[in-house]
């Protein structure tokens, strides 16, 4: 018999537990819901719209009835569980429903916190929690004229400002003398009240609430110093508390909330809790993100997978206000060891602050323009060094070196619903918009499994992003802080690294041992990741696992659209002679090759090739002296150069043969993402080396090294490494970087985005800086290759894998 | 081995030997109606299936092998190999074909199983 899981509470906490355990366990348990409301769960975050018309209640419901009866769960809506006898394992509802469970997970939220004073009780005045309270305000809204809210914090405001949609004349009696003290400065909320006071809310600030008064209904509220608002309705916003009664008189220990361990267990080892009614080392939480994440490790140990572990989460705020944009995440005040970094332009409405800490960011706080924030949000979550970009962080993301999408980041919301967001995977904005709202996505994760959108080359994650804010009103789940690096498992790529090295794993079923990764032979996120790194630690002595490679490099081709193969061999430095260009001609008539392109790098590329033909073309293209050009791997690509001081009046050094030095010395290389070069003879830069991942720019006084360029997507000009004198240094510069590179950069993470994520400062530290730490990796670097230096195709020719290029059978 | 629902007392075709297809991996059997292709799981299962990814008519013969899963090359959609579908949120399916093993001699059948359009 299964056992019997009781959940009680309705609400987005619960529910999310349900849902992420049905996904691990589905057969597990035979599970009850009791709600107190009569509803069904529907996304409590959303109320704000609803309360002002922009959204009906059919748009924020989450689970509907069917899906309860799909997944065979019992539900109770509109009982309210009074007690829990936890000796018998049973809960009793208000109307005597009883039921009995083998665990109990708690959901029970928080309730408004209603200040004590008279005439709190009496008819109109309300706290806004749940669609009882909105529709209250609806009804009030239509009969009458007045409404005072109480707070002028997130929630207040909301109110205030929904009720003002509806009509009301409304009035914001505020505690402190700012606006939504706990997420924003002085000079943000000073904006706010502004815009606030421009469309119609009135605020009094420093008041302070005496009495409630009113005959049969309230009539208006009265304020220290005598002071008397009309009020038809009265709403409390002025914070929210843990509903932890229920758990209280159950024995469970409860301080400000139902406290709990890391793995969301009470007390008692049968009882878990989620969501706003947790304790969880001495914090509680209010917003969305954190409680997702505590779903998230519920439903596992509930599955008895017993590994993850809720750590606390770092949470940001967002105003559910149309037409206004307003951020904050973390300290944002600061203090006497703290640094600012402010912008404002009072006209434009835009005012932006960054506090630091030891070169770090520990808060944020934006009003106007906050496309920025997620990405503030996750240099704080991260612990980032900004010092190498500290002039330009204001600027927001966009302004590091991406040309190619800076402007439509600017205004996601305002976009017309067929702009196309994400260009690897051809998705539109109202593609995405869509599935957020039809099927309830909330994280990045669920948008890019719906639409695939964001799931290719990442460049367009923070619009769709920002797309999930604006549709779901600005509170969604972000990614917990240690990603793993896939679902098979927990760890980081950084951690499973670093196990490989220190406890000597050598193989992959040795990482999936002694990791205990959960799917016995992984999947095609980690196989290839982890073949690179094993490969990267153990040179000579990994034996590389072809199933594990993506196709273009388990057959050493780039497979097109249509099933056939491009092949371009290795041109050195891309300089040629007549009998090369005459041999790769007769090669190509000889095999029909449909079509010969010269591509991007300087090399001749044979599109349109069989797989079947492959060994064959290589033999004759091995016999007239090519190599592989790498053109289909996550490895070295081409060096790029330009003819140099041999023909150019410019030329300041022969670029063309120290590119072909440096191609000789690192061809065969398999590097984390691809990795390409360029050599230019002077600063004209002919051969584009700032947009390389390793560019060298020749000078009168020696070469210029660059780093960390790209041309792809998302266009990043390279950072100035250091200058050298000579090409033996160029060469060595190079293979120091190269290495560091291949030992710490995240599978699939080109060098772009691991220079900003790990900072210039630390590769120069690294490269140029320590002579003994360059030296000691360049050594590593050409140990290496003295096995990466075999020519693929000539093995392939001479019958390497021949399983790979012929069919098994052919039949008929 | 995937269960035969509509076995044909003829038409069974030997394609090979276990050794033949590499773990994790798979090979194509091509047929005048087109490629079949081939999966041996790491637990030495076989499963057949049409191959042609239901998304853009990718090769799945040509995708990385994993549990009881293929992962297309170009677009990356997960097919299960035992039903031949798309694994959610994708939608779509590839043809099954049903395999018989004795001892390591391979057969297969080139009538599809019925419930999938992708022929």
């Amino acid at each position: 018999m299964k056992e019997k899981l009781v959940v009680v509470g309705n609400g987005m906490a619960g529910i999310r537990t349900v849902e992420e355990l049905l996904k691990l366990a589905p057969e597990k348990y035979a599970i009850t819901v009791f709600g107190a409301e009569a509803q069904v769960n529907y996304n409590r975050i959303l109320l704000s719209p609803v309360l002002c018309g922009e959204k009906k209640f059919a748009d924020i419901v989450l689970n509907d009835d069917a899906w309860y009866v799909d997944h065979g769960i019992s539900l109770h809506k509109g009982k309210e569980i009074v007690s829990i006898d936890r000796r018998n394992r049973t809960v009793v509802a208000k109307d005597g429903t009883a039921a009995s469970y083998d665990r109990l997970l708690l959901a029970t939220g928080s309730n408004p916190f209603l200040l004590p004073v008279p005439g709190k009780d009496l008819p109109g005045v309300i706290g806004f929690r749940d669609l009882a309270d909105v529709e209250s305000m609806l009804a009030a809204a239509d009969k009458y004229q007045h409404a005072v809210v109480i707070g002028g914090g997130l929630l207040g405001l909301e109110a205030a400002n929904g009720l003002m949609k509806q009509g009301m004349k409304v009035t914001v009696v505020h505690l402190p003398d700012v606006l939504m003290e706990r997420q924003l400065d002085q000079a943000a909320a000073r904006m706010l009240r502004k815009e606030l006071e421009a469309r119609g809310l009135q605020f009094i600030f420093k008041g302070v609430t005496k009495e409630i008064f009113g005959k049969g209904r309230v009539q208006g509220v009265r304020l220290e110093g005598g002071h008397e608002l009309t009020a038809d309705l009265v709403v409390m916003a002025v914070g929210i508390r843990p509903n932890i009664e229920l758990a209280k008189k159950a024995g469970l220990y409860c301080e400000r909330g139902v406290v709990v361990n890391d793995t969301m267990q009470t007390y008692d080892p049968r009882a878990y809790a989620v969501g706003e009614c947790v304790q969880h080392r001495g914090q509680t939480y209010g917003l969305v993100a954190p409680l997702f994440e505590q779903a998230r490790v519920c439903a596992n140990h509930l599955a008895l997978y017993g590994i993850s572990r809720y750590e606390g989460s770092i949470t940001s705020t967002k105003l559910k206000v149309t037409g206004i944009d307003l951020f904050s995440a973390g300290n944002f005040t600061g203090n006497d060891t703290t640094e600012d970094l402010v912008m404002q332009d009072a006209g434009a409405g835009i005012y932006k602050k960054v506090v630091l800490a030891n070169n770090r960011v520990i808060g944020a706080v934006m009003y106007g323009d906050t496309m920025d924030g997620t990405w503030y949000f996750q240099l704080m979550r991260d612990g980032t060094d900004i010092t190498d970009m500290r002039a330009r962080l204001l600027y927001g993301q966009s302004h590091l070196g991406d040309s190619g999408h800076g402007d439509i980041k600017t205004r996601v919301a305002a976009m017309p619903d067929s702009s196309e967001i994400c260009g690897c995977n051809g998705v539109c904005k109202g593609t995405i918009v869509k599935s957020i709202s039809d099927k309830k996505l909330f994280t990045l994760e669920d948008v890019r499994a719906h639409t695939k959108a964001s799931s290719s080359c990442g460049s367009c994650t923070g619009l769709v992003e920002a797309l999930l804010a604006s549709t779901l009103g600005g509170d969604y789940s972000t990614a917990p802080k240690k990603k793993p690096m896939c679902p098979c498992t927990e760890l980081p790529h950084d951690e499973v690294r670093l196990a490989i090295v220190n406890q000597k794993l050598k193989t992959i079923p040795a990482v999936f041992q002694t990791l205990e990764w959960k799917n016995a032979d992984g999947c095609n996120k980690c196989r290839p990741a982890l073949n690179f790194y094993l490969l990267t630690a153990w040179p000579g002595e990994y034996v590389d696992d072809n199933q594990s490679r993506f196709i273009n490099e388990r057959v050493h081709a780039n497979i097109q659209k249509d099933g056939t193969y491009s092949v371009i061999p290795r041109i050195w430095g891309g300089e040629t002679t007549p009998a090369e260009l005459r041999s790769l001609a007769e090669i190509a008539e000889k095999y029909e090759v449909p079509t010969v392109h010269i591509t991007g790098g300087q090399r001749i590329d044979f599109l349109g090739i069989p797989k079947e033909t492959l060994p064959a073309i290589w033999g004759d293209l091995s016999k007239a002296g090519f190599v592989s050009g790498h053109a289909y791997g996550k490895a070295i690509r081409t060096v790029k150069t330009c003819v140099g001081k041999s023909w150019c009046r410019f030329g300041t050094q022969d670029s063309t043969a120290m590119g072909i030095e440096l191609e000789k010395m690192t061809w065969g290389s398999w590097t984390p993402h691809k990795f390409k070069l360029a050599v230019s003879g002077c600063p004209r830069n002919c051969a584009e080396a700032t947009i390389k991942d390793f560019g060298v720019v020749c000078v009168d006084s020696g070469y210029e090294l660059h780093i960390g360029g790209n041309g792809g997507v998302k266009v990043r000009a390279t950072d100035f490494l250091c200058a050298v004198k000579t090409p033996e240094e160029v060469l060595e510069y190079c293979a120091a970087f190269l290495q560091v590179y291949r030992e710490e950069a995240h599978y699939l993470e080109r060098t772009a985005p691991w220079v900003e994520r790990i900072g210039l400062s630390y590769i120069k530290q690294r490269v140029v800086e320590d002579a003994e730490s360059r030296k000691q990796a360049a050594e590593r670097f050409h140990y290496s290759q003295r096995f990466a230096q075999a020519d693929p195709w000539a093995q392939r020719a001479q019958g390497v894998d021949k399983h790979e290029y012929i069919p098994l059978k052919l039949v008929g | 081995m995937q269960a035969v629902t509509k076995t044909r007392t003829n038409g069974w075709v030997e394609v090979g030997t276990l050794a033949d297809i590499p773990k994790q991996g798979a090979r194509v059997v091509r047929t005048q109606g087109g490629d079949i292709a081939l999966f041996r799981t790491a637990d030495d299962e076989v499963f057949a299936l049409r191959d042609r990814c239901p998304h853009k008519g990718g090769q799945l013969s040509q995708g990385i092998v994993f549990g009881n899963k293929v992962a297309c090359p170009l677009h990356d959609w997960k097919i299960n190999l035992d039903t031949g579908l798309a694994v959610a949120p994708d939608e779509g399916c590839a043809a099954r074909y049903p395999v018989r093993r004795e001892g390591d001699v391979l057969f297969l059948s080139l009538v599809p199983e019925e419930g999938c359009p992708n022929k």
